[in-house]
């Protein structure tokens, strides 16, 4: 904590010095962009930085920081956005703010029924720059300079004439020929150009024409005015809407309360696709942690039996499944479970001379994820089994036997009470953890078939983090992601309560064991 | 809590591990027959191909149809990367917590224990929209780069390997730095020179298993990661084999052999050490 040399003293100033420099550069880039949110962020991050280096008592948060900075901004920050992201309508047509709405639809343009057209030379430089010179129905000329058109006289020596008394070029511009015209037709399209209040566009090929200016913000009205038809489109619930129900598109996203929540709660179609997958996503954990647990469980009991001989071989062999990177196991059984050629179907018809419709059956598929999903969990059962067993004091064993309990009743009367207090809170755990397991399920069966009829895409196996999942990123039905976001919150509310449920059933299990 | 068991009792177990030997390694066996089958249907497999041929994996490393070297090497910098900061930062903050006594240390390790407990997957489509945000104004940390990938990650991982870390520096005892202290050296430096070399085999632990870990994640990959070149193994080798079993299952199955070896290659030799770690409170992700 001693200063250290003159030399780290300067070092460290002038690194402070420097970041700070870089702070507000980035700071005035995002003001310019609006970004508010971000240029707080940057200067309570820059804040607390200047406070670490240059305070002693912020010492120990010198360590703490680096860490810090990666949690907060990764972890907790997207906690806080998602809560908020789940309040708003944000889905496929409302992604923009308000205020990019607006724009945009200031920058809409229509043509009038009777239009002003001009006929027009294009013409371009050496640096490529573009200019053009429309000629009116009424022979006035004008030139573009910059996004304005101006009054010219075509007859100035600046103007070089060519055959015919078109203007071939001027001031190092040459003209187009209309091939070039072709080829730079998306330059030319984007000239906007202003001419007293109207806008003068590309209307064809060979014409540009006026616009007009198709919608005007009003504030104080807090609505869009339709120049062209003259009806007024009020914001209302993420969209500019016309007293008759009509439309502006996009709509823009609003802070919509809890509405997404209610939607999941409430709303018909929604609602029943949400039990539908809570209650398998329930079911899927719950018979993967049982059966995992009891398989785990057997194979641990004959592991620890002492008589076996090649233990270690057949530990190392059992434990290849939780060895296997997941992704790569649950695409193997994906294919292996394939109805028309995979290798288990082959194995049934010919033992028994029919085929299951693994993976496109509802009931079949979600039999096959629970079998794959045993495969891969259950050697972390059996190594957490071995562990317990293990610590099974030998002593109790004796005295059991002393009194005559048969080898059953010693599993059912000592080993089962006393590893269940170790183990319960790992099942719960395991519990926790399948309940989100996305990747077999996505990887398996990607949480088809569909269902006929859901509201949202809810497949048969999807489980509630696929779905949400193909709510935001699905691209078909569009991007929910208010709604996903909702749904992401609930889960995490039922994942904290189960934690909470363990976290008090450790404790009571304690007590148990306290008082065996 | 044995007793000696009779000879049929002894094949009983015997035949019922087995029976456990053969139920795990039967997708193993299947795509490590795949992989030798010439055949690249997943319909004409035989367990044991009639004419076993290099021809997939060579595929694998020549077929430019095929990325898979490429998404290799993305799975290894981003896995490698994550693993090797991730050690470094929790080190250092569960040593903070470990040994400096400041105020807001029991919120702080109160609010860490609470932050762990959240699956970072679930925040996926806020990670999303904050990445596409970084990405106009920082480019190169943004959505679709690895470093974006890799700081999601990190963030991922600091809550509960500093919590678990902590743990460990909770039983190094004091005194070891102490003299070193005393002599003038700064916390930092003692935390360097003494504890961390102390540490090595927690920080082993926390190395391999957040690689383990970060090699196999999906959701966020799939999410941040757009274009096969940019791909992880993960996103990679899904995009490869879906839909097309009947075309690629020879070379998916090389494919899956040798990314599975990769990790086999770790963690069956470090099994002891890795289990200990696991089971010390987490669940495998």
């Amino acid at each position: 904590m001693n200063g250290g040399s003159l030399l780290a003293q300067g070092l460290k100033y002038g690194l402070v010095a420097l970041l700070d420099a870089v702070v507000v550069w980035a700071a005035m880039a995002l003001l310019l962009r609006g970004d508010y949110l971000m240029v707080a962020l940057l200067g309570v991050a820059a804040l607390l930085l200047n406070f670490l280096v240059l305070s002693r008592r912020a010492y120990p948060l010198r360590f703490l920081l680096p860490g810090l900075v990666f949690l907060v901004a990764m972890v907790v920050y997207p906690i806080g956005y998602t809560i908020s992201v789940s309040l708003t309508n944000l889905q496929t047509g409302n992604l923009l703010t308000k205020a990019q709405v607006i724009a945009q639809l200031e920058g809409r343009y229509y043509l009038p029924p009777a239009p002003e057209t001009f006929t027009f030379w294009a013409f371009r430089n050496a640096q490529g720059d573009l200019r053009v010179i429309l000629t009116a129905r009424d022979g006035r000329t004008f030139i573009s300079r910059g996004n304005e058109l101006v009054p010219v006289d075509l007859s100035g020596p600046r103007y070089v004439r060519g055959a015919g008394g078109t203007v071939t070029g001027f001031d190092g511009y040459t003209r187009l020929t209309l091939p070039e015209i072709y080829q730079s037709l998306r330059a030319l399209e984007g000239l906007d150009l202003v001419l007293g209040d109207e806008h003068v566009r590309l209307t064809s090929v060979r014409e540009f024409g006026t616009y007009l200016r198709k919608y005007s913000y009003v504030p104080d009205q807090d609505a869009v005015v339709d120049l062209e038809t003259n009806v007024t489109y009020y914001a209302r619930e993420g969209s500019f809407t016309s007293p008759d129900g009509m439309r502006i598109e996009p709509g823009f996203q609003i802070y919509v309360g809890f509405r997404n929540y209610l939607d999941v709660l409430t709303h018909p179609g929604i609602r029943s696709d949400f039990a539908r997958v809570f209650g398998w996503t329930v079911v899927w954990s719950f018979l993967t942690v049982f059966f995992s647990f009891w398989v785990g469980l057997g194979l641990a009991y004959l592991l620890n039996d002492p008589y076996v001989r090649g233990r270690f071989a057949y530990r190392s062999l059992l434990i290849v499944p939780y060895a296997m990177p997941a992704f790569i196991s649950a695409l193997v059984w994906a294919g292996l479970f394939n109805a028309d050629l995979g290798v288990i179907n082959r194995i049934l018809g010919e033992l028994f001379g029919t085929k299951v419709r693994w993976l496109q059956d509802p009931m079949w598929a979600r039999a096959a994820l629970i079998f794959i999903n045993v495969w891969l969990t259950y050697p972390y059962m059996m190594i957490v089994s071995l562990g317990a067993l293990q610590s099974v004091s030998r002593e109790m064993y004796e005295a059991a036997r002393v009194d005559g309990a048969t080898g059953w009743q010693r599993f059912w009367t000592i080993t089962m009470p006393l590893l269940w207090v170790s183990v319960a809170p790992l099942l719960i755990g395991s519990f926790a953890f399948t309940f989100n397991n996305f990747t077999i399920i996505w990887l398996v069966t990607a949480g088809r078939p569909a269902v006929l009829g859901a509201a949202t895409p809810a497949g048969a196996t999807d489980i509630l983090i696929s779905w949400t999942y193909r709510l935001a990123f699905e691209g078909d039905r569009g991007n929910q992601l208010g709604l996903a976001s909702a749904v992401s919150i609930l889960i995490f509310i039922i994942i904290a309560a189960i934690s909470g449920v363990n976290f008090r059933f450790t404790r009571a299990l304690e007590d148990v064991s306290r008082g065996v | 809590m044995y007793s000696r068991p009779s000879w049929l009792g002894l094949v009983v177990r015997h035949v019922l591990i087995w029976i456990g030997v053969i139920y795990a390694l039967f997708p193993v066996l299947w795509i490590l027959s795949a992989s030798f089958n010439p055949t690249n249907n997943l319909l004409d497999q035989r367990l044991f191909p009639a004419n076993p041929t290099l021809d997939h994996y060579r595929r694998l490393f020549t077929d430019p149809a095929v990325p898979f070297p490429r998404w290799i090497l993305n799975t290894l910098i981003v896995s490698g990367t994550t693993a090797v900061i991730t050690v470094f930062l929790c080190a250092l903050g569960a040593y903070a917590f470990s040994r400096f006594r400041f105020r807001g240390r029991r919120a702080g390790l109160l609010s860490l224990l609470l932050v762990q407990m959240f699956p970072q997957m679930l925040a996926m489509v806020a990670i999303y929209l904050l990445l596409i945000r970084i990405k106009e104004i920082v480019p190169w940390l943004g959505y679709n780069t690895h470093p974006g990938l890799i700081m999601v990650y990190l963030g991922g991982a600091m809550g509960f390997n500093t919590w678990f870390m902590k743990g460990y520096f909770d039983t190094i005892p004091r005194s070891v730095e102490e003299s070193a202290l005393v002599d003038g050296a700064t916390p930092f430096q003692a935390f360097l020179r003494i504890v961390l070399p102390l540490a090595r085999p927690i920080l082993a632990v926390v190395l391999i298993i957040q690689f383990i870990t970060t090699y196999s994640e999906y959701v966020l990959a799939s999410i941040l990661l757009k274009g096969t070149d940019m791909y992880t193994l993960a996103v990679g080798l899904r995009f490869f084999i879906q839909a097309a079993y009947d075309r690629r299952w020879g070379a998916f199955s090389a494919a899956a052999i040798l990314g599975a070896l990769l990790i086999l290659a770790i963690f069956l030799p470090l099994q002891k050490l890795i289990i200990s770690g696991l089971t010390g409170g987490a669940v495998k992700e």
